[in-house]
């Protein structure tokens, strides 16, 4: 697309685009680094992402007063105002991603010794995943890339499928042993923090979508998680 | 799926040009000033009580196309209109009809407010007397009055009703103009810049009026403020080096436009 005619004006775009750029950045950083925690047990390596996510939070604060004073003083138009407003929603999604990768954080301190290294191995894949997802539609923005995002928003459902089992997983555990309940339930927020976080990335690569073409994504969300239904199934069952 | 069903024209067509009636329509128009074609091959539907707006760089044909409608061009000697504009399914260049009637149907609002030396009643009083709608004193007092009261006038200038137009300020002086166009109360409004010489508190009082007015009224309206066209109008047309390049919902255009050249004018980008 052509610049403006008013330069600043570019630069004010450019400048929401690199700080979503730095956020996503350390998004995808503290989420690799917190599935890296859960795998390995490394409570050192937890502690330091719970410490760095202050850093998205100031971030995204920064790029909401940025986007307002841009539209304060540009009175964007079309493609202009859906950059902004893509920008402060994805700003928002990638901030509650870190909330999330905090939170699986701190969970890896309550799993670190009490459970069988082979329970983690499925919530570490599932994190792979997520991150996975995170990526593409991080990539998938940088470059404008609505054949990319759309293709992000079509894999939410694989996500979805690889919690179902986790959840039936960690709920036949729970079953066999009551001790096991207090460690499985700490995984069990684990994967819905992967699957939470999946759910945002389909939420910008929506956004993004939405930033192309000008409209909303019109498919029915690939929603796949059944389990608010499973656990009654399967008490059902017993 | 649905969206591989190809979609009949109507369809197509702006929303509000759908859920309204249709009061202007314009088919393959083309005008001249001399050598200069100064628009070309334009054809748009306008919609009976709504705001239309023209938008576009200066000299793309949005005024040119606007005084073509009330056939202002006429008085241009040079000046020559093809095609064909309908009122109401009425062809307004037929040889048999009254331009002056016709102009009485359809109210014009300038750029600079231009109210006659004359007092503030006489200002609105003199259209309806000529054109002969008001059958005794007391009815055009009535006119006189609902038409400042409909302009937002009203009660700035009851006291002083024999003070001269020209004494008010700007704002109030457009809406003298306007008080002015409505009280022969014609069918269209043609409204070319009418805020431009006002400043933001005046032109917010005369986007409120337009906004009240377009319940009973076609008005059409050339800005050459975006942010104006996008809070008045439900309907744009977008001009350039005259061509109509887009029309659509006032909605769609600012978001989401389909021209490129649309987009570039509108987020200012244009070279």
């Amino acid at each position: 697309m052509s610049d403006h005619i008013v330069k600043a004006y570019d630069e004010d775009l450019a400048n929401l685009k690199t700080m979503l750029a730095q956020m996503g950045g350390l998004a995808e950083d503290h989420l690799a680094k917190a599935i890296e925690a859960l795998a390995k047990r490394d409570t050192k390596l937890a502690d330091y992402v719970i410490g760095q996510d202050e850093k998205i939070d100031a971030l995204e604060l920064q790029l909401e007063e940025r986007a307002i004073l841009t539209i304060a003083k540009r009175q964007p138009m079309a493609r202009d105002l859906r950059e902004i407003m893509v920008a402060i929603r994805i700003a928002s999604d990638l901030e509650r991603i870190g909330d999330l990768a905090k939170n699986i954080a701190k969970r890896s301190h309550a799993i670190s010794e009490a459970l069988p290294r082979k329970l983690a191995t499925g919530l570490t894949r599932m994190g792979r995943l997520s991150l996975e997802q995170l990526k593409d539609v991080l990539d998938a923005y940088t470059t404008t890339d609505d054949a990319k995002a759309l293709e992000v928003w079509r894999n939410d459902g694989e996500l979805d499928a690889l919690y179902n089992s986790i959840f039936r997983e960690l709920l036949t555990y729970m079953m066999e042993d009551p001790r096991m309940i207090g460690p499985c339930t700490h995984l069990l927020f684990g994967a819905k923090n992967f699957e939470r976080i999946g759910d945002h990335a389909t939420n910008i690569a929506e956004n993004i979508h939405y930033l192309v073409s000008g409209r909303p994504m019109r498919e029915e969300r690939p929603k796949k998680d059944t389990t608010s239904t499973t656990a009654f199934d399967s008490l059902n069952e017993r | 799926m649905d969206t591989m069903i190809k979609t009949p024209v109507a369809d197509s067509a702006p929303r509000i040009a759908r859920e309204r009636p249709l009061k202007i329509k314009a088919r393959n128009v083309d005008v001249y000033y001399g050598e200069k074609h100064a628009i070309n091959d334009l054809s748009i539907d306008i919609p009976d009580s709504a705001v239309s707006a023209f938008i576009g760089p200066s000299g793309c044909g949005k005024s040119t196309f606007l005084r073509s409608i009330n056939r202002m061009n006429d008085t241009i000697p040079s000046c020559r209109v093809t095609g064909n504009i309908e009122i109401d399914g009425r062809d307004i260049y037929d040889r048999g009809l009254d331009v002056v009637q016709l102009r009485a149907r359809i109210g014009m609002v300038f750029q600079k407010p231009n109210p006659f030396p004359k007092s503030i009643y006489e200002n609105v009083a003199y259209g309806p007397r000529i054109h002969g709608f008001a059958k005794n004193k007391t009815d055009l007092e009535e006119i006189v009055v609902t038409s400042l009261k409909k302009a937002g006038l009203f009660e700035e200038v009851k006291d002083r009703l024999d003070h001269s137009g020209t004494s008010l300020s700007g704002g109030q002086q457009q809406r003298l103009c306007i008080a002015r166009a409505i009280a022969v109360n014609p069918e269209v409004i043609l409204m070319d810049e009418p805020c431009s010489a006002l400043d933001p508190i005046a032109t917010a009082r005369i986007e409120e009026l337009i906004d009240e007015l377009r319940q009973n009224f076609c008005i059409v309206i050339v800005t050459h403020s975006m942010q104006q066209a996008a809070r008045v109008s439900q309907l744009t047309a977008f001009f350039h080096l005259g061509n109509l390049v887009e029309v659509g919902d006032t909605d769609d255009i600012f978001t989401a436009p389909k021209d490129k050249r649309t987009q570039d004018y509108i987020t200012g980008r244009f070279g």
